[in-house]
């Protein structure tokens, strides 16, 4: 992929999550009030389509933002090739999707 | 009773050393006067480059005391602090000998980065009138007075980290040329620009603009470039 495009890919994932991390912070800050329980959480998020359709955007958002910004830190700060790095990263992100997903699918499903 | 400087400049290539001489203090004495004493006084072999002395041909550039500075416009009493005073060559560059780096990479990214003015123009076509309160000139003349130092490519933490980067003075060269109305040369550019090493590969920690000896600030050139890069891409006219 040329650099242009990751570059571009990076920074639109970034400026998708900054919000959604304001608002997971502003929710935690509600949500605290008063104790927090497991209860209380999946009785917000179970079965809704806003809570599943944020946090598996940020998700998404995260995991291909971790795999260039991973590879850019892996290839600038070890002695690996960009293939290498790039191979390293992108297991990694996956990683990060799919536990990312699944912990998304356990609170909404 | 002459105060005297305790002095380490490093000798050698790669694997050299530093070495340690003692230098009579001056009113107003640069790092360039004592690398110069040392060589005149105390030992010929020492290697380094200067011509003009006064700030403008930008080839006295060395490390000192871990910064690299423009030696021929540095008091010793503003780097030294009273202490020792420790002269390298640059960063980022290979060794040739002493204080004399191998720059040949450096403008060799100038030249990958196209940074070259192309005309448009011929010698019988009339002079371009260029207004210099337009946006695209202020923007050059932020940029234009770089005298190719290797000052910020020295500070720069990507070149050091990523050898295809083009640095912060290739950059901003070709940034000032992006603002020039008289230059045919942004297609090629845009395209040298936008590769790997290019302008994308900038992380924007700014050492160029803090060691800059002429408060040129690279690091906003270089953004500048990021979003002419973006536009032309989103604009379809960057594949």
């Amino acid at each position: 992929m040329r650099p242009l495009r990751l570059y571009l890919v990076q920074r639109v994932t970034a400026a998708i999550m900054v919000p959604l991390v304001f608002l997971h912070l502003a929710l935690i800050l509600y949500a605290v009030q008063g104790g927090l329980s497991a209860q209380e959480i999946l009785s917000r998020t179970q079965g809704s389509v806003f809570w599943g359709g944020i946090y598996g955007l940020f998700v998404l958002c995260a995991s291909f933002h971790v795999s260039i910004g991973l590879t850019n830190i892996l290839q600038e700060w070890t002695p690996l090739k960009r293939i290498a790095a790039a191979n390293i990263a992108h297991t990694f992100a996956f990683v990060v999707m799919l536990l990312g997903f699944r912990a998304v699918y356990a609170v909404v499903f | 009773m002459t105060t005297i400087h305790k002095v380490s400049i490093w000798r050698g290539g790669a694997d050299g050393s530093y070495a340690h001489y003692e230098v009579p203090a001056r009113e107003s004495q640069t790092v360039l006067d004592v690398v110069t004493y040392v060589q005149r006084h105390l030992d010929p072999t020492l290697t380094y480059r200067f011509a003009c002395r006064v700030g403008m041909c930008g080839s006295c550039a060395m490390t000192v005391n871990g910064v690299p500075r423009w030696t021929c416009r540095t008091h010793v009493s503003k780097v030294t602090g009273g202490g020792e005073l420790k002269i390298g060559p640059l960063s980022n560059m290979p060794i040739i000998k002493d204080l004399a780096c191998d720059m040949t990479e450096f403008f060799e990214k100038w030249q990958k980065a196209q940074s070259r003015f192309v005309p448009t123009k011929t010698r019988k076509d009339p002079m371009e009138r260029i207004r210099p309160d337009t946006p695209a000139r202020v923007a050059a003349n932020a940029g234009i007075e770089c005298i190719n130092c290797g000052v910020c490519y020295a500070a720069c933490d990507t070149v050091a980290w990523n050898q295809d980067y083009l640095g912060p003075a290739a950059l901003n060269r070709a940034w000032t040329l992006a603002n020039d109305e008289r230059d045919g040369g942004w297609a090629e550019r845009l395209k040298a620009i936008s590769e790997h090493g290019g302008c994308h590969s900038c992380r924007s920690h700014q050492s160029c603009e803090a060691h800059c000896p002429n408060q040129l600030n690279p690091a906003s050139s270089i953004a500048g470039l990021k979003r002419l890069s973006t536009s032309a891409y989103l604009k379809g006219e960057l594949k």
